[in-house]
């Protein structure tokens, strides 16, 4: 019986599939908690930063080179995606967002646009597709230490300061948790002012500022910015390994109800192999007997 | 006094010293028990740490900020 033979191959190349989706699944679900943890181990870092921003408690604004607001003429698009694929929309959501940014800024005539792409996916994407890509750093995503990302976060800042671009926006996926990414367009610079209701209840404790209380700060905005960029890469990468958990255990599931089914049908070929040999017994018996 | 040195990855030192001294950005100045409440930025530089057992250790960084008061003391570096 030709079907049945072809029956048990499909089932036996649907078992391999989804012992393969299984194993990603697990291999996922470990990145996915090794690079939460990673977020994790940043937050004390992102809150005693802000601490102490409270505690310098300048009443004005600040003014750095990186809060000037200039007409956006020539704007930096940094997309961050991932490094491999079978992870959902992972991927094609941000590329999908980017090019509707692309599409906004070409509309407007006299706006020059650039792009860095972090992660293979972009990358590739973007260099067959546009002429737009100025850099990428794929390499940063396999293994995200922060005195790399930080190198890339410092190259776009003094490119900023020196007028290069005047506004430098990030389009990732923000990490909630492991079943939800928040696809996102942030703007990186011009810093923007922030808006937080300002602490009423000043605890001034008698700190000694030194220098001043306007030089700290000024030197803490690219502390905060480098660390900004950090959080961002955490982020995506987060999200990518939960996509891809959501997306294989998908896979696993959808592989499980197929083998269900192909095994139904396998049992119903053999069912009728086995009838169709004993009515052909049968009436061969009883050709003999006749 | 208890000094603790962190970085946005990694935790680089949490323990008790008997001095720090930092690279400030008007130039290199020392922490030591009793110190007052100080909030400061730093530069480019090494962090030299002497702990209670009289050993030295040191940190390169690029920039950081430093916050004393209380006897502890909390550097935020990168």
């Amino acid at each position: 019986m030709e079907n049945l033979k072809e029956v048990r191959t499909r089932i036996a190349s649907v078992n391999s599939t989804q012992q393969i989706t299984s194993a990603m699944k697990m291999v996922s679900a470990a990145k996915f908690r090794r690079a939460q943890n990673a977020i994790l181990a940043m937050r004390p870092y992102d809150k005693k930063l802000s601490e102490i921003i409270r505690d310098i408690n300048v009443e004005d604004g600040v003014d750095t080179p990186y809060h000037t607001i200039r007409e956006a003429k020539k704007v930096l698009m940094v997309v961050v995606s991932s490094n491999k694929g079978l992870c959902g929309a992972f991927n094609s959501n941000v590329i999908k967002e980017a090019n509707q940014r692309i599409q906004h800024y070409r509309k407007q005539a006299d706006v020059e646009l650039s792009l860095i792409t972090i992660g293979k996916r972009a990358t590739e994407h973007f260099a067959k597709h546009t002429t737009l890509v100025k850099s990428s750093y794929d390499e940063v995503l396999d293994k995200p230490a922060f005195d790399d990302v930080a190198e890339i976060a410092e190259d776009i800042m003094n490119r900023f300061c020196e007028k290069e671009y005047d506004k430098v926006e990030i389009v990732y996926n923000k990490f909630k948790n492991s079943l939800t990414q928040i696809l996102t367009t942030e703007q990186f610079l011009p810093v923007m002012p922030d808006n937080a209701k300002k602490d009423e209840n000043k605890v001034q404790s008698d700190y000694i500022f030194e220098p001043s209380k306007m030089e700290i700060l000024k030197e803490m905005i690219p502390l905060s910015l480098r660390s900004q960029f950090y959080r961002v890469i955490l982020d995506s990468l987060a999200s990518e390994h939960g996509a891809r958990m959501t997306a294989m255990q998908k896979a696993t599931d959808n592989a499980t109800e197929l083998l269900k089914e192909l095994k139904l049908t396998y049992n119903k070929a053999r069912q009728t192999a086995i009838t169709n040999e004993i009515i052909e017994i049968v009436s061969g018996a009883e050709a003999l007997n006749g | 006094m208890n000094v603790k040195i962190i970085k946005p990855d990694a935790t680089l030192y949490e323990g008790e010293a008997k001095l720090v001294q930092l690279p400030g950005i008007d130039g290199l100045f020392e922490i030591l028990n009793n110190h007052a409440p100080i909030i400061s930025a730093l530069q480019k530089g090494k962090i030299r740490i002497v702990d209670n057992n009289d050993q030295t250790l040191y940190f390169d960084i690029i920039a950081g900020v430093v916050k004393s008061e209380k006897n502890s003391v909390l550097l935020l570096v990168q």
